[in-house]
């Protein structure tokens, strides 16, 4: 559906759900739209970043398809996220990915080519399979520059597309709201890290069908801590190289591999979860072209966290060389797509959160008729 | 034995007992039937519910429902206290006193102790609504509404090993010497036969019945809108009568409220209601006014407008309401009519203009001066030397632009039923009760509501005489 029928379909469903109000228990959405009387294309961006996709308003709804009314939050929801993404993103030719995940895919497949390309063309071969040992040895393969520079570039790129993006939510889901308080901020962690809306109404997300579970936030807390535990293995080996100037690989007990194992084998099992359980889900209150753009990101960071495991794992054997190239352009592939991609939810639905507890904190400007 | 062959045998069970008979037959999918289907299966575990519906349909009227009354002694949970006398109050000044006042007693009696034996079959709560907070002490309301406690219920039989049939067209109870002994199901063009024990009707009104209603209502009957399901067109009641059980309350009494005239004919539910005509006037195809739009607060005034459009000409009027109120009341779903002027909405709403502009005019000139109201109270903000009067929150309807809202009744439930004793027996002409005949919900509510409707009550009765029904339906079936 283009952009302005999308919003209207939209908004005639929000209306319905605006005069129904049953739902209010089960999420923010509800209470969100219970302070607005009409749907414009900023509310309804807004809605559709704050809904977390748990799909209890569709099974609890006496109006979905087949009735003539015909509602089906969840699937509308999620094609406009999509359109929010790529209306938010920069530059357009780009932004394009989240409407045609061809492009995503073409974008992944070509920077994980130019890393193991960048990797052989300079390097003897033999270097890439001879077995390296001791400090310096993932090096030896891939010089240091030549992992830290692209990562640096495409990190800032990431992160300026981000806040281009962040600016544009920001913008077109403009109101008056008052200033961001302690409290607001609070409340804002505290969902963002508890992955609060993931709970549905408190019993879970109905997935994979009509029953609530708490399945669906696991496997995402997994992917999820363990992303961060990643970053945090990131984090602790620079500190490690450039503080205290010890070399990589590190020894199997020290705080880089542990982090680094713990994190890898969450997302592991995290993304394997997810992947399942979208491939099992109901597609009735699905969107089909959300579902592939899910399915890109967790392949692409499951094999990165597998590629970095097997990294570990045969990191003194021949075949380091190739692995660890492999999982680099991985990496790769997972940075590039980072503003294309699906982790681009992060960015919105924190800000989601934050924008909903801030209009919360004030009077209701719609209160009703009685 | 192996898990595989423990499912094959208990599904090879279920063939057979389908091909037999069961101890209780439990006739309809809604509220009433579920509760009765979780009572018999207490006692014994050879129950059976048809429901008539498609499974994404089922649940009858109950899928439309979003709270439930409960008397509540004020301990034990986050409830205020309730009392069951306040509760018989309540009933008996919108009813004008319950046709049978010990049933009606018994109902409210057994209302504390619902919310607990909701909770345990799966029932999960929230706080009342937004904007229903005169209903927060004697109202619960179950999360996500009707559909989400049916999928629950539904959920319990299963758990339980309950027989559901869906598409369950039952066309008959066989009925001998007073005793029941089976139903007959239409199947595509042949007939079934499943033989019971007991049998509970809890198979709703007859309200999505339009020649029925035709028999009372005559030709207006066309003009209805029907807000819960088409599957209550009222059969098991006419089979039930036709059976002589005995009749029950007036066949012309509904509860019916004011929709929106664009709405579907069948299962508009919860949000085709408007809640505009305590902010402007109503006026009928004639332009002309006819009742008291402020008489009382909304809550307790918006059930007696279905009745009072149905007796209007042609079965429709029309809520009008300007710029300065069409911000007060919970926007409604389909697009207000709008125009600059009274005569461009009386071209729009097809209104002889003249007449619909004296009206507002007549209705602008007893109101002149009044410019404050508050829509929360009785405000007494009225109209002076007017007939019929407003008598509160009249404001004069002078802001363009002007909004018109088309209303027809809608239908929620028919009042008339069957007759039930004590136990939920069906009574007989005779005045006996049939022996292993018992009715719930919808279908014998008429034995407590005579006029009138309490928000939440069908849910009450429904539950409170569901279970009951299924308890001695199945206490009679193991005798």
């Amino acid at each position: 559906m283009p952009g302005d029928d999308l919003v209207e379909e939209a908004s005639r469903q929000l209306t319905i759900c605006n005069a129904c109000r049953y739902c209010e228990g089960y999420c923010p959405v509800f209470p969100a739209i219970e302070v607005r009387r009409e749907f414009g294309k900023g509310d309804v961006f807004l809605l559709a970043n704050l809904c977390h996709d748990c799909r209890a308003c569709y099974y609890a709804c006496m109006y979905s398809p087949p009735h003539e009314f015909a509602v089906n939050l969840p699937q509308i929801m999620s094609e406009v996220r999509l359109e929010s993404y790529k209306a938010w993103s920069w530059p357009s030719f780009l932004a394009g990915s989240f409407r045609d995940i061809g492009k995503d895919i073409i974008l992944a497949s070509l920077s994980i080519g130019l890393i193991i390309a960048l990797a052989l063309t300079p390097v003897v071969p033999v270097r890439l399979f001879a077995v390296h040992l001791g400090p310096g040895s993932f090096y030896a393969v891939v010089p240091f520059l030549a992992m830290l520079l692209p990562a640096l570039g495409l990190t800032l790129y990431g992160s300026a597309v981000w806040m281009i993006g962040g600016v544009r939510f920001w913008k077109d889901t403009e109101g008056e709201l008052p200033p961001i308080g302690f409290r607001v901020l609070a409340q804002t962690a505290a969902d963002i890290l508890n992955l609060t809306w993931l709970r549905g109404g408190g019993r879970g997300c109905y997935y994979p069908k009509a029953h609530a579970s708490q399945t669906r936030r696991l496997y995402h807390s997994l992917v999820y801590y363990g992303f961060l535990s990643a970053a945090v293995s990131t984090s602790l080996a620079a500190i490690y190289q450039d503080i205290l100037h010890k070399l990589p690989p590190y020894s199997l007990t020290s705080a880089p591999v542990l982090f680094g194992s713990i994190g890898g084998v969450a997302i592991i099992v995290g993304v394997a979860g997810l992947v399942v359980l979208k491939a099992t889900s109901d597609p009735k209150p699905a969107h089909s072209p959300s579902l592939g753009l899910d399915y890109l990101f967790l392949i692409i960071l499951g094999l990165t966290a597998l590629s970095g495991m097997f990294t570990l794992l045969f990191r003194e054997s021949s075949a380091m060389g190739l692995i660890l190239t492999l999982h680099l352009g991985l990496v790769a592939a997972l940075f590039i797509t980072v503003p294309y991609g699906k982790l681009v939810h992060a960015l919105y639905r924190s800000l989601a959160i934050l924008r909903h507890h801030l209009e919360q904190s004030q009077p209701h400007r719609n209160g009703q008729g009685h | 034995m192996g898990a595989h062959s423990t499912a094959r045998a208990l599904r090879s069970k279920f063939v057979a007992n389908t091909a037999s008979q069961f101890d209780v037959i439990v006739v309809g999918g809604g509220n009433a039937a579920l509760c009765a289907a979780l009572a018999a299966r207490k006692l014994t575990p050879s129950v059976l519910l048809l429901e008539r519906a498609p499974e994404h349909m089922r649940g009858g009227n109950t899928r439309h429902t979003r709270n439930i009354r409960c008397a509540s002694m004020g301990n034990g949970d986050s409830s205020e206290e309730y009392k069951v006398e306040e509760f018989l109050e309540d009933l008996i000044g919108v009813s004008g006193g319950p046709a049978n006042l010990d049933l009606a007693k018994f109902a409210i009696q057994q209302s504390r102790d619902l919310p607990h034996w909701m909770s345990e079959h799966g029932i999960l709560w929230q706080p009342a609504l937004a904007g229903t907070l005169h209903l927060g002490r004697t109202n619960r309301w179950f999360l996500g509404g009707g559909k989400a406690l049916v999928n629950a219920y539904y959920d319990a039989l299963s758990r339980m090993g309950i027989a559901v049939r869906y598409g369950a067209d039952v066309v008959d109870l066989l009925i001998e010497d007073g005793e029941f002994r089976a139903v007959t199901l239409m199947n595509g063009h042949a007939q079934e036969v499943i033989r019971g024990r007991a049998v509970v009707v809890a198979a709703g009104g007859f309200e999505a019945n339009i020649e029925w209603l035709k028999r009372y209502w005559g030709d207006a009957a066309d003009n209805f809108l029907v807000r819960g399901t088409p599957f209550n067109d009222g059969t098991m009641l006419a089979r039930l009568i036709a059976k002589d059980a005995r009749q029950i309350g007036d066949p012309k009494a509904f509860h019916a409220i004011a929709v929106d005239g664009r709405a579907p004919k069948f299962d508009g539910g919860i949000v085709t209601r408007l809640d505009s005509i305590p902010f402007g006037v109503v006026v009928n195809r004639f332009g002309r006014r006819f009742y008291d739009e402020g008489e009382d607060i909304w809550p307790k005034r918006y059930a007696i407008w279905g009745r009072l459009i149905a007796e209007q000409p042609g079965q429709i009027a029309y809520s009008i309401v300007d710029a300065k109120t069409i911000r007060s009341f919970l926007p409604p779903v389909y697009k207000p009519y709008q125009a600059n002027s009274l005569e461009d909405l009386a071209g729009l709403l097809k209104l002889e203009a003249a007449t619909f502009v004296d009206t507002i005019q007549n209705f602008n000139r007893a109101t002149a001066g009044n410019s404050e109201f508050t829509p929360a109270r009785l405000d007494g903000v009225k109209t002076r030397g007017l007939s019929p009067p407003k008598s509160n929150w009249a404001l004069p309807i002078d802001r363009a632009p002007f909004y018109g809202l088309p209303l027809r009744p809608g239908i929620t439930f028919t009042y008339m039923g069957v007759e039930v004793d004590s136990n939920a027996r069906v009574i007989q002409r005779t005045g006996r009760p049939f022996s292993n005949v018992y009715a719930a919900g919808e279908i014998m509510s008429g034995n407590i509501l005579t006029k009138g409707y309490l928000a939440g009550f069908g849910l009450t009765i429904g539950s409170v005489f569901g279970r009951l029904a299924g308890k001695e339906a199945a206490s009679h079936a193991g005798r």
